[in-house]
């Protein structure tokens, strides 16, 4: 993969003019980070900042210049799962950077969508459609296209959000194996225990500064706060 | 007696070209409004229909009667009232009702008021459709029209699925401004669309062999490609029998049209395999 990183240059962010980032800088290298704070604290807000989906009010961010490079998983509210579509189309539409809008799906994307969905555990769910999918399957199926998207920066807006465990050990796997692939991985995550268990670094937002740096260290700080561990 | 019923008024030249406009509208119209209803449009829809009233008005003022200057007119207007609704739901984050209201109350308005001042305008006629409208040129017109939808949006099929499923991963993957090109597009074809079915359906109906067909097919397929399968064939039967019910009861045809369409509707919202009445019975009755 490369050298990949993300470089956050004190930036800041505004939603509906109140500033909910300020002066953040932080250095995400390959590997597996965590954005932690409290609700409100911008963890979203910065998420998609850097997948340039909300404008900087100041700062700059090195790395996500191109956005093919980068894939981003939105919270699991975001998408309408009434959409009569089925699984498979729904993973193939991860390939959109390389196939476009009138080609056919080579077999090459289609080979890589089967292999995306044997890793999820979701492989006999090919042709369902997506509105008949629990949301522990819904989210291994968001994580078969970011599979198929295969960039080298994943963005993830809290993955284990109203899953079942089981689904939840499967996700974390797919986490490690892109981290040993050397990926760059950030995710927004609220459970204190998993960061600390698979994530080195923090992101910690909040109320005064944002913290940044090994995982244990900056939680331990958070705790003696605000013992808002949710 | 059968043929008497089901083959004798198509033996009527006008007939014969309400046949052929509304069959051509019913290939095209129904897959945009699958398109409409899974986006949650359907209101856009009606605010597009009562929209292009004042511009039909305005060209049958300058043009007369005819189908082009009234098409024309029709056609700018729902361009203006299609960015409109645009601009309104942007505007207040996705409340748009109230807007949209607004719009098409002070349009249709607007339209009759403009109608009715000009002699010779049948009111009922450009609110309601009357088959005797459909002259040549108003099947010319409509019959470009559905190809020109139906070509359209084949060529933006997949861009639109995505755009319409997950606009925030165009966006990320860096094609937002693809995303809102698919979109832009989406809704010119809708215009076009309801600004052919005027002649024959009428301001006030013509969306509606666009939605109702639509709606009915989402009871009938999980699948995208199986709900536009199903409104095409259900808009196809709505024309053919709502045109005979037109003749035989003296009817308007926009009404008789969508009389039947809106049958099939309820027909498929109690008895559809997908999400009907029916659907939910069985499902408790199986817990």
């Amino acid at each position: 993969m490369g050298a990949v990183s993300l470089i956050l240059h004190k930036i800041a962010c505004r939603h509906r003019h109140k500033l909910v980032l300020e002066d953040v800088s932080a250095a995400f290298g390959p590997g597996l980070t965590a954005i932690a704070g409290a609700n409100g604290a911008g963890k979203t807000t910065l998420l998609r900042a850097i997948a340039g989906l909300h404008p900087l009010a100041s700062g700059h961010i090195e790395g996500n210049e191109n956005p093919a490079r980068l894939g981003f998983l939105p919270q699991h509210t975001e998408i309408d799962r009434r959409f009569p579509l089925s699984c498979r189309d729904f993973a193939a539409l991860g390939a959109w950077s390389r196939v476009g809008t009138f080609s056919a799906i080579p077999a090459a994307e289609s080979d890589r969508i089967a292999a995306a969905f044997a890793r999820m555990g979701i492989a006999d769910l090919a042709s369902r459609p997506i509105a008949r999918l629990s949301s522990g399957q819904f989210q291994r199926l968001m994580f078969a296209r970011l599979i198929v998207q295969d960039t080298p920066i994943m963005l993830l807006d809290e993955p284990f959000t109203a899953v079942d465990t089981a689904t939840e050990s499967v996700l974390i796997d797919q986490l490690l194996a892109w981290r040993d692939e050397g990926r760059v991985v950030v995710a927004v995550l609220h459970d204190h225990d998993m960061i600390r268990a698979f994530f080195p670094n923090t992101l910690l937002l909040g109320r005064g500064p944002a913290e940044f740096g090994p995982s244990s260290s900056v939680l331990a700080v958070e705790h003696r706060f605000t013992r808002s561990a949710a | 007696m059968l043929y008497d019923l089901l083959i004798d008024p198509f033996t009527l030249g006008f007939m014969r070209r309400a046949l052929a406009g509304c069959l051509a509208l019913s290939l095209a119209a129904p897959p945009l409004g699958v398109f409409l209803t899974i986006r949650r449009m359907s209101l856009t829809a009606d605010v597009l229909q009562h929209g292009i009233l004042p511009g039909v008005a305005i060209g049958a003022i300058f043009g007369g009667l005819s189908i082009w200057w009234m098409g024309a007119g029709g056609l700018l207007a729902g361009l203006l009232v299609a960015l409109l609704a645009g601009a309104i739901s942007r505007a207040t984050e996705g409340r748009e009702d109230s807007g949209f209201a607004g719009v098409y109350l002070l349009a249709l308005a607007a339209g009759v008021a403009l109608a009715t001042r000009q002699r010779g305008i049948d009111l009922a006629h450009l609110l309601f459709g009357s088959v005797l409208a459909v002259d040549n040129a108003a099947l010319v017109l409509m019959a470009s029209v559905a190809s020109l939808a139906l070509i359209g949006l084949a060529l933006i099929w997949r861009g639109l699925v995505l755009e319409s499923l997950d606009p925030l991963f165009l966006r990320a993957i860096g094609k937002g401004r693809a995303g809102a090109a698919f979109h832009a597009f989406f809704m010119l074809l809708v215009v076009l669309c309801v600004v052919g079915g005027f002649a024959a359906l009428g301001t006030l109906m013509s969306v509606g062999l666009m939605m109702l067909p639509a709606i009915a097919a989402r009871h009938w397929s999980a699948r995208l490609s199986g709900q536009v399968g199903a409104s095409v064939v259900i808009a196809l039967a709505s024309s053919t029998l709502g045109l005979l019910l037109s003749f035989h009861a003296n009817l308007p045809a926009g009404p008789a049209i969508l009389l039947v369409a809106g049958g099939v509707w309820l027909a498929s919202v109690a008895f559809g395999p997908e999400e009907s009445v029916r659907a939910r019975i069985a499902i408790r009755s199986r817990d």
